[in-house]
């Protein structure tokens, strides 16, 4: 077993599900959506990114691509929730808190593929 | 490029997620933690406050507590987060610096600079592996000459060496084992400016190796290679290597030269050295018996040409194994007198010290030098750094390999004419070379004697070219001065390269043709003062018939109506 492996795809699920968790429930209902998990599910993809940073293969390329997708979907979901808490005049209204919620789904998509490539790289090594 | 990048984010994996961690744990408890408000209402911090309060304490460590003032709980959370962010930032901060410091990133950062350099030359250049004794002569002599150079030795104090010559033209130099092929890819191996490839390092394999690759990568291009064997001169020339120096038979053929015909040793002398020896030194030798000291490789290329030449000799070698298929060998080393007087060194005319040592070859001169000091002395210099030495110990003859192979070298790049009429020269009496070094000597005095070639193509003689469509040109107008045409420029024509053969000093009346080649010798202001002559119509004009007209289209028509109305 490499521990290496195990931290990596660790990260990597990790990041899909809290993204997934976070993405459940009605689409502009505040109350079905919570922040720390949005926080959790950001911090975890960054760390996801670095994980990913230096591999030299294609698939590598791959995966560190989708996870800056992910980055960009999920600051951008973070930007919306703090412009909506904070600066917008009506505060959190639905409008705002289904976008929040629709560019989670967007790193939500990236994640995924991020897990299935996880998964093609695996079944190729024959070992 | 690329390899960098991946160094460079490998390395910052673990500080940067040290530093998204410390982050995320911070702000994390930034909004756990209840706080009070003006008015002492509880209060929890969202994250956008908690993160814009943890960004600028991590880097400037506080303007004060905001929104609000806070809770004792909240201080005693800040305290921690502060030593632990400016923790990770120091670390972050620490270990790209030691990224930038590594030896690694160093080498690929210098490797990409002079990977890019060989990729942008855009002129045609020599890739020289090996900056020893022969590598630095052959460049220095190339860069003086305008000629670009990519260097590669595996030493980096011959790297250091270079960068310190101070060199006219910028060389990238690169400090790698030049047996790589990838190496030798990166140093321009497969550019399409490269002309030509010399393997000059001291190790036979790597120089074969490297043969072999530039053969291999791009079989047209040029390949001159320096050996030490007589096995890897086989091998090499078994696949076509353009030119093999092997610096002991180079000079065992120069001696057997020497001691047979001194004039056209001269001659010889005269257009491979920058610094030739002087025209009194001709009359010195006289024929006879040599003794050679030191049966190694040298020795036996000695013999070999000297037997060729039917010419006597003794040979001293302390391994009486070495001497046994010898009939005239004596044992020893050759520094004792008794074992110089075996050889009879009283009766010989010359003496070769031509063991591997520095120290006993000139011990053998000087006891040899004592007993007869009418000898003819010829030293063997293995080690450059002993130059001075040798140059104060008044021998006739200094024998350094890495100055003989540099010499042949650049002879061979200078034109390929050149060894041509070398060969040549070996088949002419010494006579006739007497009298080609007394013009030698009349043109240049005690200055270079340079040489060059011409050819005539439209591309390499655009002006003798378009001249020899209206009227013939004859081979003396080319050695006339451009500034003023009744007089000759310090230069004659040594060797003619024609369809139908080769003619050695070519008469001046000969009437040039297309495809025609020229070797001429000189002095190399008579080479530039040539070009002009080669490749200016107006300038070629003015040589053949005295005239200086304008040459524009104007003149031309005016020129045109008056021959009409006339």
């Amino acid at each position: 077993m490499n521990r290496e492996k195990v931290i990596f795809a660790f990260f990597i699920v990790l990041a899909l599900t809290l993204n997934f968790g976070f993405v459940l429930g009605d689409l502009d209902n505040a109350a079905h959506h919570d922040v720390f998990e949005l926080f959790a599910a950001l911090v975890v993809s960054l760390i996801c990114t670095v994980l990913k940073f230096g591999d030299r293969t294609h698939l590598g390329a791959l995966m560190l691509a989708t996870s800056l997708v992910a980055d960009l979907q999920l600051i951008i979901a973070a930007g919306f929730w703090g412009y909506g808490e904070q600066i917008a005049a009506a505060g959190m209204t639905p409008r705002i808190m289904a976008s929040v919620v629709s560019f989670a789904a967007g790193a939500a998509v990236a994640n995924l593929i991020s897990v299935i490539l996880l998964v093609v790289e695996t079944a190729l090594i024959r070992r | 490029m690329n390899n960098l990048v991946f160094l460079f984010m490998r390395r910052l994996r673990a500080p940067l997620i040290t530093l998204i961690t410390v982050y995320a744990i911070t702000v994390f408890g930034m909004t756990l933690i209840p706080g009070r408000d003006a008015d002492g209402n509880v209060w929890y911090m969202d994250f956008f406050h908690a993160f814009y309060f943890v960004s600028f304490m991590g880097t400037t460590i506080g303007f004060g507590e905001v929104p609000y003032e806070f809770t004792d709980a909240q201080r005693m959370w800040v305290t921690l987060s502060i030593y632990a962010t400016v923790i990770s930032w120091l670390y972050g901060i620490g270990q790209t610096l030691a990224v930038l410091q590594e030896p690694m990133f160093g080498r690929l950062m210098r490797l990409r600079g002079f990977t890019s350099h060989v990729r942008n030359l855009r002129e045609p250049f020599y890739l020289v592996c090996g900056y020893g004794v022969t590598g630095s002569i052959v460049v220095k002599r190339l860069i003086d000459r305008g000629v670009r150079v990519v260097v590669v030795d595996i030493e980096q104090d011959r790297i250091d060496a270079l960068e310190l010559d101070n060199l006219v033209i910028p060389v990238p130099s690169l400090c790698a084992d030049a047996s790589l092929p990838d190496i030798l890819d990166h140093a321009g191996l497969q550019h399409k400016q490269c002309i030509g490839v010399l393997a000059l390092t001291n190790n036979d394999n790597v120089n074969l190796s490297i043969a072999i690759a530039s053969k291999l990568l791009a079989p047209r291009r040029q390949v001159i290679t320096r050996t030490n064997s007589e096995v890897t001169t086989a091998n090499m020339a078994s696949f076509g290597t353009d030119m093999i120096v092997d610096p002991f038979r180079a000079y065992a053929d120069y001696m057997a030269l020497a001691a047979r015909s001194p004039h056209k040793l001269l001659a010889y002398d005269w257009l491979m050295n920058p610094h030739h020896r002087t025209l009194s030194s001709a009359y010195k030798h006289a024929p006879g018996r040599w003794i050679i000291c030191g049966y190694g490789r040298f020795g036996r290329a000695l013999a070999t040409a000297f037997s060729a030449e039917e010419m006597e000799m003794t040979i001293i070698d302390p391994s009486p194994g070495n001497l046994a298929p010898l009939k005239n060998g004596v044992v020893g080393v050759g520094t004792e007198a008794h074992t110089l007087l075996e050889a009879g060194v009283e009766s010989a005319v010359g003496i070769i010290a031509g063991t591997d040592n520095d120290a006993d070859n000139l011990s053998v001169i000087m006891t040899a030098r004592e007993l007869n000091p009418k000898l003819t002395t010829v030293v063997r210099q293995n080690l450059h750094q002993n130059a001075l030495i040798f140059r104060n110990s008044r021998c006739d003859f200094v024998m350094e390999p890495g100055r003989i192979i540099a010499n042949r070298i650049l002879a061979q790049l200078k034109t390929p004419l050149l060894p041509l009429f070398l060969e040549q020269l070996q088949q002419q009496d010494d006579v006739w070379a007497h009298t080609l070094i007394n013009r030698m000597s009349s043109v240049v005095g005690d200055r270079e004697l340079d040489s060059w070639s011409v050819q005539v193509t439209p591309e390499t003689a655009p002006a003798v070219s378009t001249m020899m469509a209206q009227r013939p040109v004859a081979l003396r107008y080319l050695n006339k001065d451009p500034r003023q045409r009744d007089r000759m420029l310090p230069c004659f024509p040594l060797l003619l390269k024609t369809a139908e053969g080769v003619h050695l000093l070519p008469g001046e009346l000969h009437q040039l043709q297309a495809g025609d080649e020229l070797l001429f010798c000189g002095l190399g202001v008579a080479k530039r003062q040539m070009e002009w002559s080669v490749n200016n119509y107006n300038v070629l004009h003015y040589l053949l018939t005295g005239e200086d007209p304008p040459d524009t289209l104007l003149a031309r028509l005016l020129r045109r109506s008056d021959q009409e109305s006339a």
